[in-house]
This record gives C-alpha cells, sequence and structure tokens, in this order.
C-alpha cells in the first residue's frame, strides 16, 4: 500500500539524531519479545503499514509494533475488545499486578499448530528471465494491499547486478500458493534516474527485485 | 487507544496470551536474554575480521554470506539470505530499510534507534553523500555511494575496507576494532577504533 511507511526520497524529517540504543523502556523490550514468542500471528508488516498514517508517525517504533500486535489480535477475534479492555483496566489501577502462571503445555501445541499453518508451499520458481548485465525496467503498480516495491522505483530503468537464490512473494500476507516463489534479482539504479537533477553525484540504490516486478528494457525504434 | 501507557496496554497484552497458552513469559525472558547477552555486532566483527585474515574465507564470503556465516553458528531462525557487499576505492556500500527496518539482526544485533528513523530511512536513498557527512563520513566524489535497500527478506551486511597499518594484527585483535557501523556502511574502520 502506497502508506507514509514509503519513506524512501521523503523530505521533512530532519538531520538524522544518533540515537545508539536500540531500547529506551522496560515495556519495549516485553513487546520485543511478545512479537517473537507469541504463537499465533500477531500481524506482519501489513499491520504495521495499516496503522492509522498520523498514528504511525507520532508513534515510537515499538509502540507502532506494540499497536499493530493489538490490532491484528482485536481483528482475528484471537482476544476481544471487552477482555483486552478489562485486562488494561487492571493493570492501570496496578501495574505491579502479577500476570497469570504459565502454561507451557497449551503453549507447546500452540506452536505446533502454528508451524503446521506456516509451512510455505512448495511451488517451484520458473527459470530466471533476466541475466546479470540486462537492463529491465520496474513495472508500475499502485496496490491497496502490501508491497515490497517503494514508489520511488516504481517505472525506473535498472541493471541486473546479482541474481539471488529464488524467494517467496510477499506482496499478499500472508503467503498464499498463487504467490509462490520467484527469481529474485538485485538491480542496480543511477541516482540521477531515480532523483534526476537532485541525485547525489556518483550514488546509486540496489534494491530486490522479485521477478513479476521487472520488464525488460525495449529499445524505441529509430532512437 | 495510542494515548494509553504503553507499558500498560504491553502487560494487559501478555496478560492476554499467557492466560490463553498463546505465549509463556519464560518464552520472552528466553528471548530477551538471548538479545542482551548472545547476539550482536561482536558476531559481524569476527566475520569481518576472518575476511580479513583468511583470503578464502574472504572469497566464500561473498559468494555465498549465508553459508560462509553459518561456519561460525550465526544463522538465521528463517534462513534468510545474507548477503556481505565489499567496500573498495571505488564502491562503497551502505544499507537501509526504507519501508521498515530490516537489519541484518544474527550478525549485528538489535537496530539502533536511528536506523529505525524516519530520517535514516528517507534519505538514505536520496542524499547517501549528505546523510554519511553527518556520520562524520566524507567520501571522494570518485567513489561511488551505493545504498542497498534491503526491500526484500534478504538481509545485508557490508565487508569494510582493513585500514592501513593492522598488517601485523591478529584476527581477534582485528575483531576488536570494527565497528557496528562500519558494517552498516555508515562509517569506516580506523585503526583505535573502538566498538
Amino acid at each position: 500500500m502506497d502508506g507514509v511507511h514509503d519513506m524512501g526520497g521523503m523530505h521533512g524529517f530532519g538531520p538524522i539524531v544518533r540515537d545508539e540504543l536500540s531500547y529506551h523502556d522496560e515495556w519495549e523490550v516485553r513487546v520485543h519479545g511478545i512479537s517473537n514468542a507469541m504463537a499465533v500471528n500477531g500481524g506482519g508488516r501489513f499491520s504495521l503499514e495499516s496503522l492509522d498514517p498520523a498514528v504511525y508517525l507520532g508513534s515510537s517504533y515499538y509502540e507502532r509494533w506494540l499497536l499493530a500486535r493489538i490490532n491484528t489480535l482485536l481483528q482475528s477475534g484471537v482476544i476481544t475488545q471487552d477482555e483486552f479492555d478489562a485486562s488494561v483496566a487492571n493493570y492501570a489501577t496496578n501495574q505491579q499486578a502479577d500476570l497469570p502462571a504459565d502454561d507451557p503445555e497449551a503453549y507447546a501445541k500452540a506452536l505446533s499448530a502454528g508451524d503446521a499453518r506456516d509451512t510455505e508451499p512448495s511451488v517451484d520458481a520458473t527459470a530466471p528471465r533476466f541475466d546479470v548485465g540486462d537492463q529491465v525496467v520496474v513495472c508500475t503498480i499502485h496496490p491497496d494491499g502490501h508491497t515490497r516495491l517503494p514508489r520511488y522505483v516504481r517505472g525506473r530503468r535498472g541493471t541486473v547486478i546479482l541474481r539471488y537464490r529464488p524467494q517467496g512473494f510477499q506482496d499478499h500476507e500472508p503467503i498464499d500458493d498463487q504467490d509462490g516463489v520467484q527469481p529474485m534479482y538485485a538491480v542496480r539504479f543511477e541516482g540521477t534516474e531515480l532523483w534526476g537533477d537532485q541525485a547525489e553525484i556518483n550514488s546509486s540504490v540496489v534494491l530486490d527485485m522479485w521477478e513479476s516486478y521487472l520488464e525488460e528494457e525495449v529499445a524505441t525504434d529509430g532512437e | 487507544m495510542a494515548s494509553e501507557d504503553p507499558a500498560v496496554l504491553t502487560k494487559a497484552l501478555e496478560s492476554l496470551l499467557v492466560e490463553k497458552g498463546l505465549i509463556t513469559s519464560t518464552r520472552i525472558d528466553e528471548i530477551v536474554k538471548n538479545y542482551e547477552e548472545d547476539i550482536g555486532p561482536m558476531r559481524g566483527a569476527q566475520v569481518v575480521a576472518r575476511a580479513w585474515s583468511d583470503p578464502a574465507y574472504k572469497e566464500r564470503l561473498l559468494a555465498d554470506g549465508r553459508a560462509a556465516i553459518a561456519e561460525f553458528g550465526f544463522t538465521d531462525p528463517h534462513g534468510a539470505e545474507l548477503v556481505v557487499t565489499e567496500n573498495t576505492d571505488e564502491v562503497h556500500n551502505m544499507v537501509v530499510c526504507t519501508l521498515c527496518s530490516c537489519y541484518p539482526w544474527s550478525v549485528l544485533g538489535l537496530p539502533p534507534t536511528w536506523y529505525k528513523s524516519f530520517a535514516y530511512r528517507s534519505r538514505a536513498v536520496s542524499e547517501p553523500r549528505t546523510v554519511l557527512k553527518e556520520f562524520d563520513l566524507d567520501l571522494p566524489e570518485s567513489t561511488e555511494v551505493r545504498v542497498w535497500d534491503s526491500n526484500s527478506d534478504i538481509r545485508y551486511m557490508v565487508l569494510p575496507k582493513r585500514p592501513a597499518g593492522t598488517e601485523a594484527m591478529s584476527e581477534d585483535a582485528l575483531a576488536e576494532i570494527v565497528t557496528r557501523d562500519s558494517m552498516i556502511g555508515v562509517g569506516e574502520v580506523a585503526l583505535g577504533s573502538d566498538r
């Protein structure tokens, strides 16, 4: 989706503030741990991108993670709004209130159910269409779902510089059989191709391109 | 909801997930501890130091980063591809994720806040030289600045240039001077630099 998360080339965010920390607060550590440990789909990239733009821009990194997880779990019905509100009210009154006891058996069961669900489809990639050195043009798309094709590179011309092992296509979360696995390339774009006269001297950008993002460059007659 | 204290929301969420058997607090503790104690840029530094010391290893590393890094036992649980790009006098590589915050955490640990900041994500692709100057790195115009926008599940790490005057240093001593920033590509390794 063409949301505020697609930031490449945007202006207005100011200088880089050299904040070297990964975390600033204990709850952020916890959010990171929860996101890695939960046995259900807690929302992938699309749930982050689907946050209200003002919330996305106004929240810290781990706040976005937290809100995206909560939204996804509420939407999928894993937790209900009522039970979440009750839980929030409980800890708002007493932040030190104890957590419930672990249920390792139920957790193990939920994990193995999740593993079975997440098995990637065994669709073989087709033979790659492009070689290293080929000139390619990136397709122009405008999907309202998840995509890994940033706006700033759509329609631009580049050169294949590496061919990778095939990769699972990500443009529809979660992956379904139709998406399958595609040849994958590293494509290099001249700075001037992306940014025109504003490009900095002798600069380039390389992006990962699934084959379906690319079209062959066609020479124009008479030029 | 956004106005609620995130510490409260986090605890409310953990509590419900534990209650439903969808998580255990013990497992969260283990993951947190693993990141705090075992995974960090010292891993990438070891990889770089070996590449500088052992030409055959360097060749393997540049040909297949994931396999060469797995020789150290550093792996990604999802089996993500890991590509290592070499800095030379001709090309300086740097890494960003404009769409999100993708980072080679299996070799560099958790990303610093600036890497995930809107300023870095938006500007690294369009004005990389200006960004590098903000990291006190001023590259000659003759060096191509090549920015890798990690938009897929492939992860990137930079192999920095080995500084002059380090010829006699052991692999272990070299690993000590390799910085995290040099492996993201916003810095260079200097003698006397310290992770």
